[in-house]
Formats: C-alpha cells, structure tokens, sequence
C-alpha cells in the first residue's frame, strides 16, 4: 500500500544524510508510490551506500587531495598567457595561475573584475557603456594631444570634444582636476574651442619637461588601476568585464550590482567580503584553472586545500610563510624547506618534537598514525577469581 | 554612498552566531574545546556587520557543492 507524501518526508527528514541526498530521495520517491516496506529498504540501502562512501577515519585525506591536484598539474601548460572567455583580456591561466592561487599572492598577475550590474542598467547598452566609463581609469592621452610648446614656455592641450561627450565629461571638471593635482596655472584661451594652455610656476625647461611628463599619470575619471573594461552581452544581460582590479571602489559606483561582482584577487576578496567568500572564491578560481586546462579533479581535494588555507581566519599560502612553515613538529618543517636551519633554530631553543605526525615519524622510522597505524587495540583482561 | 549587507553576496554564506545552549551541544558532539575550531577574526567584514565579540561561535551554512548544504563552525578570535 502506497504511503503519502508527509509519511516519507517523517521517514527521512531526521536521517544523517546530506541535503541533496535526501532532495534526490524526495524527488524519486514521492508519487511514486511506496509502500512503506519499501521506503524502509530503500532508506536501509541509501543510508548504507552512503555511509560505504565515507571517507574513513585516519583516512590520509591530504596525501590524497596532493596526489590528485599535483599528477594534473604535471600535465598543465608551464606557461601560458592568452585571452580566455572573455574577449580581448588577458589572464594569466595554467599553471602559473594556479601557482598564484596557492600561494595566496597579495596581487595576481592579471588581476581582472566581473562587475554585475542592477537591473535597469543590465539590458541597456548605453547605459552599461555609462556605467564603464565610470569604471574605467581616462587619462589626458584618451582625450586630448598634448604638445609642449617651448618658445612659449607652455603645455597646449587639444581636448577632443567628440570624446568628451562620449565619456560626458567636461573640459572645466578636467581644468579643475589638473589644477588640483599638479598645482599649477590653466588658462583656457577662448579664441580656440577646447584647449588648455598650462603654464609653469616658472619658466623652466626641466619644470616644463616634468609637467608633461606628470600629466599623463592623472587619472580625470574613474577608478585608478582598472586599464580596460569590456561590455560583454551574457543571455540578456550586459557585464562587464575589467582590466585590473579595485573591488570597494566599484561597489559605490551607481549602477552596479554588488551582491554579483567578483575579482579574481582571492586576497582582495578577503577583504572586502570576508574569509568564507575568500574559501569560496579559492574552489572557484583553482577549479576554472583546472577546467579551462581540460582536466578534470574532484571539487572535495580543492575544498580540503581552501579549508586549510582560510582555518585560521586569515588566507595563508601553501608552503614556508604558511601550512608547512607552521607545521608544531621539527622534523616536519625540516623535511620541507632550508633543513639546516630549522634544526640549528630548534637545537638553540631546545624544542621538543612529539613525533605525532607522519613526517617526523617517518624520519625516525616508526609506524606512522594513519590508518591502521593510529588505532591501538584496548583489550579487558579478564577477571579471575 | 550605497549600503547593501555582505551576506547578500552570492558568494558570501550565511553567518549566525550560536547561543550559549547551542554552543554546549556543538562541543558535546564533537567532544572538543572551543579553541579547536577553526577560526574567524573579529575584523572579518561579516563579522564586523554582524556585531559579534571574541568568543562567540559563528554557525556558516554553506552551500556546498557535494552536499548541498554543509554546516561549518568557527570561533571569533581578536587579531
């Protein structure tokens, strides 16, 4: 006899099993029509499959994630550079990426934002272009030719005003900022349209020769460091997509979607929104690496590694700064990097080693604490009268 | 200025923090100490939004890949 829908959903909501297991164990089982005989053996079965596929205790899981991330890094592409997904921005992929990834850089090679925009603005091509522009960082070379003039002692900018009300700025926001950077004297002569005529403090040719030299690293709009921003149509939606990358400058600007703009810059990402997005965006960018090279690993080895990175609040490296440097044992740390050192620096602090990892016990020639190894066989005596 | 709240972020989890009854089970379970947990600072972003002080515990659903769902749990250490 067939039971209902809230009989199974009393059967299994209590079982120790993960959440898409049991969405799956819905979606197969009710209106179907079990019995509830049947649903006990089925939940008998799962349960134990499940449980058969459990990693088991002093199961050596981080050999394991090293072996499987590392046989595939062999095969990765030593060095690669090139133009990936999104059209015309380079990032730095392969192995050298994944280098970057765990060893937690302060700043990746190609930095680079996908920047989400609110709605209103996402199906609009001129109003994402507005918001691009916001992003990305103009300077004078953008707008204008700048030519130095040295029988008159003088830096004459010819704005092009087709650009100017592309970009919708104007030519007294950019007298204004120019004269608050470089400190300097503007005139705008009004016989000729758009031009800025800069003047020294004093006529100097090496103060000259430094103002145009200066002016270039003004940025008039936008955000510093973001190079390039490309408009890129995805479904029915416009993103962008950015050289270079500066995450809470980009959150303030009108128009885009916070709660969906990402950076590759895992350190970044820290940040701004905190250690579990850092986790997440780890597994994220490791995974894509991993992908794009056509290799397939399992997500569990990259999770354990991004666990281990972000455990103790902050992103730390795989390596001698982070997880091996940090290492309690001695001999551990020795067998890693720079052994000499290591036991010089524990001999003079006269450290102890509990030879309670697998290194350190390997090195002394001792059974190691895993599998088998760290299971002690209690037996009772028994009692004799 | 814009305000939005860190946890409406797609890639940021949800953050709570536990009670002291709720705390007691979680340690029970596991048999472990507080210190044993991983951890989280207290100039974390979410946390910061969130108010919490040194000592409290952080429940963190994850959506996880695998599982679904998976529960994490860490401490609030001073930095």
């Amino acid at each position: 006899m067939a039971i209902s829908e809230a009989t199974i959903e009393s059967m299994i909501k209590d079982l120790p099993l993960p959440k898409n297991i049991l969405d799956t164990l819905r979606k197969d089982t009710f209106g179907v029509g079990v019995s509830k005989k049947e649903m006990e053996e089925i939940i008998l079965r799962v349960v134990e499959s499940y449980e058969y596929a459990c990693v088991e205790p002093c199961e050596a899981v981080g050999v394991v994630s090293a072996q499987s991330i590392g046989e595939p890094g062999t095969q990765m592409t030593m060095r690669t550079f090139h133009y990936a997904g999104v059209a015309e921005i380079n990032v730095t992929l392969g192995l050298p990426r994944l280098i970057e990834i765990v060893d937690a850089r302060k700043s990746p090679s190609t930095p680079m934002m996908t920047v989400a925009l609110d709605e209103g603005y996402s199906t609009d091509r001129d109003k994402a272009r507005a918001v691009a522009w916001e992003i990305e960082a103009t300077h004078i070379e953008h707008l204008a030719d700048v030519t130095t003039d040295l029988a008159n002692m003088q830096l004459i900018i010819d704005l092009n005003g087709k650009i100017l009300t592309q970009r919708n700025m104007h030519i007294d926001d950019i007298a204004e900022k120019l004269r608050d950077e470089l400190k300097v004297n503007i005139t705008s002569p009004d016989a000729v349209e758009n031009q800025l005529i800069i003047t020294p403090d004093e006529p100097s040719y090496r103060l000259l020769l430094q103002l145009a030299k200066n002016i270039h690293t003004i940025t008039l709009k936008g955000i510093e460091g973001i190079a390039r921003v490309v408009i890129r149509k995805d479904g029915d939606e416009y993103t962008l997509f950015t050289e270079g990358s500066a995450l809470k400058d980009v959150l303030y600007i009108e128009g885009v979607d916070a709660t969906r703009t990402h950076t590759n810059n895992i350190v970044e990402t820290y940040d701004v929104f905190g250690i579990e997005a850092a986790r997440n965006s780890i597994i994220k960018e490791a995974i894509d690496t991993l992908n794009e090279q056509g290799l397939s690993v399992d997500i569990r080895h990259i999770m354990l590694v991004s666990d281990i990175m972000t455990c103790d609040g902050a992103v730390k490296q795989i390596g001698r700064h982070g997880i091996s440097g940090e290492k309690a044992s001695v001999f551990a740390r020795a067998a890693f990097e720079v052994t000499v050192n290591h036991l010089l620096d524990a001999g003079m602090r006269g450290d102890v080693d509990n030879l309670n990892g697998v290194t350190e016990n390997i090195i002394v020639g001792q059974p190691i604490k895993l599998g088998t190894g760290d299971v002690h066989l209690v037996a009772k005596r028994p009692v004799i009268e | 200025m814009r305000k939005f709240s860190l946890l409406d972020h797609n890639s940021v989890p949800k953050h709570e923090i536990i009670q002291e009854n709720e705390v007691k089970s979680l340690l029970d379970k596991y048999q472990i100490e507080k210190g044993q947990l991983p951890k989280i600072k207290q100039s974390d972003p979410v946390i910061k939004e969130l108010g919490a002080s040194v000592g409290d515990i952080a429940k963190i659903t994850r959506n996880s890949q695998t599982a679904g769902e998976s529960l994490y749990y860490r401490l609030v250490i001073d930095d």
